[in-house]
């Protein structure tokens, strides 16, 4: 381990480490334009520059391995002259608007220029200007400003694995571009605008709407999918501004999906802000007592196995657990979480989970996708796998449909009988499994939502088994949802209880005149014709089609207006919180079934969040691990039995409308138009 | 200058090598390890290039893209780099200028104006007839003989101006004028002859 002294200070590091790392470590600031720690190192803005004895001139410390006896000074005379030329070259050519640029207040460049900026400009020939360019419809182009780092030619090859920008022509003339004005088809474009270390791309939705000091800023978490990636909110009085990323290794590193990020318009659309009733076939506003009332006047009575509930994608834990105690109190088992009609067995946690981990990819060196297409049901997910494949060493193959998943792998089947012939031993690639070390297997709802889901699930786990994917030091079989709020419905128990109806049991009995109250919370992705005669009462936060069929609508708050608490996929519990209050009348989940328990005289025995937190750390203490993975259990789940040979198909057609939320939102419509539209048509010409 | 995409109307909507070429292509591309064909990008832009008579259309840069199993923007990214391939229509002959310093101290400049007036085009422009396009370079690599004018693939080196209307003349005619020094200098040596190690002289001779 190379020990060196930078500013009078030694200090010991890893092999391989560069100065500016090891400057890092030491808390020392190094100014940088192109280095970005999850990036490959080009060296190319030379803003980083330290001074090195025995070396002729400074050096560029980002490039630089650390090496044994090295002496590194990064505040001298020098360093600060050849700094200050650097900043100098790179302002030749930027212009200076500031005062109309999106990046002002949070620019790498303004706030360098402040450090080693002169306060004048000594270039007196003509700037240059370059026409900006399309680059799709949430990234906008000032490329006037770019100054050449090749971040996002380097983020868009390397983290996104869509090479569709370069950078054409070279020196003065050297331009940023896609491969002629085409829209990046990447669902990580958002992210080009945060490696940007100056105003040249920028978020095309929040142009021109906001200054970064005037926002409030929001630590929650991101429900689109089921990733649970780590998000701040940015508000300005009771408006979402912009969604960011933040940093965590294990589960979105620093990077977050397009829909995440651009679907909060879709939050101020659409949205239900008081109660309704319906009345002779039309929904009428009414006041929250009255609201109650209908629903009482409906309810009571009703016999309990004539009653049921469903959860949608987006509903918290919370809701959900208040509407099963309230189910319980109402004595009716039938209730659902898995409104898409997956079929799994959730007797064993480890049989729907996540296990190894988002981050335990990186320690696989043979993967197995069962009908899952990781790229659309979970963006993150799929960056992580590709961020394996760079790293080299890994097999990747495919149960399902074929599909461009950024990396290449194995086609090696489409259906259910792969896994046996995997199980048996049959099929060429079992020899790939069993030689591999840390075999990992993804199961998407593609493989869940059939008939035979429970078979598939058995199929799965004994395809595991064989292939060693449960070991005490390695669990290598994972379930990838494709909702945030479907985890946490299973660790709180909104499933079917003894006796109970399962969502199709559920719709079944309700066409069938067997059920006469539906309770939909945020259930919207279900067959509403189906609901037949009975009395639905919609509680939710957009007019979606829940809503449309709904007899008594009540109006939650989304993600992002409420404290709650949200499982990823990985069963870890993370909190949203609230970051604007809900519109109009809406009030947070929790308390609208709260008050409904009231009026329908079986009241939950809980009057604030932390005495309902309580009760569902008593009924599951998974939730008082926040943020963490509890580790599941393993031991035999599904249900063996004969599987049917349809091929697996992914259950998301459009991943940039997938919820209530980013179907009301403008800029997911125009993503789906520029991105989806063409993409379908090209299918069966391309590749 | 603007992206690849060029505007000037004459953008073909399709390339495919011929299959002389497309062999050729496969040779050059043998030379280089597997999983390496990238490497084969510069030969087969040339080769694309020739084909399509001095330039590149998009459609070609794609063609080569496809045959490499590149991402068609690393192609355009070699393709804008490289002043040597032409983005846009050249003309048959494409008289290209060294005005780099060596050659702009022997008087690069009178050859552009000779070459202007002789055939009444400025500095990247097409003669009507679609004949001639002229050109200004950096650097030729022939700064010993400068000034240097290449015409195709040939290097005319010595140029005066008054050499100019004869070579153009002859080209005009669908001669190819000889290559080299146009005052009669042996390679590059100094033009009063040798200086040193004279005596060898006779038995160097090529």
């Amino acid at each position: 381990m190379p020990k060196l002294t930078i500013d009078g200070i030694e200090i010991e590091v890893e092999a391989g480490t560069s100065i500016l790392q090891a400057c890092e470590q030491l808390g020392i600031e190094i100014p940088r334009f192109c280095y970005h720690e999850r990036l490959s190192v080009p060296a190319n803005c030379r803003m980083c520059l330290v001074e090195m004895e025995r070396a002729p001139k400074p050096v560029a410390s980002c490039a630089m391995p650390c090496g044994d006896g090295m002496v590194v000074k990064t505040n001298s005379e020098t360093v600060l002259k050849a700094r200050k030329g650097v900043m100098e070259f790179l302002l030749i050519n930027h212009p200076l608007d500031c005062p109309i640029c999106d990046q002002g207040g949070e620019c790498d460049l303004q706030d360098q220029a402040m450090a080693y900026g002169f306060d004048r400009g000594r270039y007196l020939e003509n700037k240059r200007a370059v026409k900006d360019k399309y680059m799709g419809p949430v990234i906008k182009t000032i490329m006037t400003r770019c100054i050449h780092c090749t971040r996002c030619v380097r983020f868009i090859n390397e983290v996104a694995g869509v090479p569709d920008v370069g950078a054409v022509y070279r020196g003065e003339h050297m331009e940023i571009t896609t491969f002629v004005e085409k829209a990046i088809g990447s669902e990580l474009s958002g992210n080009l605008a945060d490696v940007c270390p100056v105003g040249a791309l920028t978020h095309k939705p929040y142009a021109f709407t906001a200054r970064p000091w005037e926002l409030r800023k929001t630590e929650t978490i991101d429900v689109l999918d089921a990733v649970g990636s780590n998000i701040r909110v940015d508000t300005r009085g009771a408006e979402v501004m912009r969604v960011l990323p933040r940093v965590n290794d294990d589960i979105n590193e620093e990077w977050l999906s397009d829909k995440s990020r651009y679907a909060y318009d879709g939050l101020k659309r659409q949205r239900l802000d008081r109660p309704y009733v319906r009345k002779d076939g039309k929904l009428v506003a009414v006041s929250w007592a009255d609201a109650f009332a209908a629903i009482a006047a409906k309810v009571k009575g009703v016999a309990g196995n004539r009653i049921a509930a469903i959860s949608g994608d987006l509903a918290d834990v919370e809701a959900q657990f208040a509407l099963k105690e309230l189910m319980g109190r109402l004595g009716s088992a039938n209730l659902d979480c898995r409104q898409d009609g997956a079929r799994f067995d959730t007797s064993v946690r480890a049989g729907y989970l996540f296990n190894s981990g988002i981050a335990g990819i990186e320690k696989a060196d043979v993967i197995l996708l069962v009908g899952t297409n990781p790229r659309w049901e979970g963006t993150l997910v799929n960056a992580r796998i590709r961020k394996r494949y760079l790293a080299g060493g890994v097999k990747i193959a495919l149960i399902g449909e074929q599909k461009d998943l950024t990396y290449p792998y194995a086609h090696i089947g489409a259906g259910p009988d792969t896994l046996q012939q995997l199980i048996d031993g049959s099929h060429p690639f079992s020899e790939t499994l069993r030689n591999a070390k840390n075999p990992l297997m993804i199961v998407g709802m593609g493989a869940f939502q059939r008939a035979d889901g429970l078979a598939v699930q058995a199929a799965a786990r004994i395809t595991g088994e064989v292939y060693g994917m449960f070991r005490d030091d390695w669990s290598g079989f994972n379930v990838l949802h494709t909702a945030a709020g479907r985890v946490g419905g299973i660790e709180a128990g909104f499933l079917p209880g003894e006796g109970g109806r399962d969502v199709h049991g559920i719709l079944d009995g309700a066409s069938k005149g067997e059920i006469d109250v539906v309770y939909l919370l945020g259930a919207d992705e279900i067959d509403t014709a189906k609901l037949g005669k009975a009395f639905v009462i919609y509680q939710g936060h957009h007019g979606d089609a829940g809503a449309h069929r709904a007899d008594v609508i009540l109006p939650g708050a989304a993600y992002t207006e409420k404290n709650a608490v949200y499982v990823n996929t990985e069963g870890r519990p993370q909190l949203a919180r609230l970051a604007a209050f809900p519109p109009g009348e809406a009030r947070e989940d929790w308390k609208i079934l709260r008050a409904l328990s009231e009026a329908l005289g079986a009241t939950l025995p809980f009057d604030t969040q932390s005495q309902l937190r309580q009760r569902l750390l008593a009924a599951n203490p998974i939730f008082a691990a926040v943020g963490q993975m509890t580790p599941a259990t393993w031991s035999p789940f599904g249900v063996q039995g004969a599987v049917d040979a349809a091929p697996f198909v992914s259950p998301i057609t459009n991943f940039y409308m997938t919820d209530p939320i980013s179907r009301a939102s403008v800029t997911m419509a125009n993503c789906t138009e520029a991105l989806v539209g063409p993409a379908q048509e090209r299918t069966g010409t391309h590749g | 200058m603007s992206a690849p995409a060029s505007d000037h109307g004459h953008e073909p909507t399709s390339f495919a090598f011929t299959q002389e070429n497309l062999e050729l292509a496969q040779r050059i591309i043998a030379k280089y390890p597997a999983g390496k064909q990238a490497s084969a990008c510069m030969p087969l832009l040339d080769v694309a290039q020739r084909q399509n008579g001095g330039w590149l259309p998009r459609v070609a840069m794609d063609a080569v893209a496809d045959l490499l199993g590149m991402p068609r923007i690393r192609v355009y990214e070699v393709a804008t780099f490289y002043t040597m391939y032409n983005k846009n229509p050249v003309g048959k002959h494409h008289i290209q200028v060294c005005t780099t310093t060596p050659c702009w101290l022997r008087g690069s400049d009178d050859i552009v104006h000779a070459c202007k007036t002789k055939l009444g085009i400025g500095l990247g422009e097409t003669t009507a007839d679609g004949q001639f396009t002229l050109g200004e370079v950096e650097c030729s690599g022939a700064c010993v003989n400068a000034p240097v004018v290449q015409i195709g693939d040939d290097y005319y080196e010595d140029v005066a101006p008054e050499h100019v209307d004869g070579l153009i003349e002859a080209l005009k005619r669908g001669e190819r004028p000889k290559a080299g020094s146009q005052i009669g200098r042996r390679s590059s040596e100094p033009l009063g002859g040798p200086t040193t190690l004279a005596a060898f002289t006779t038995q160097a001779d090529d």
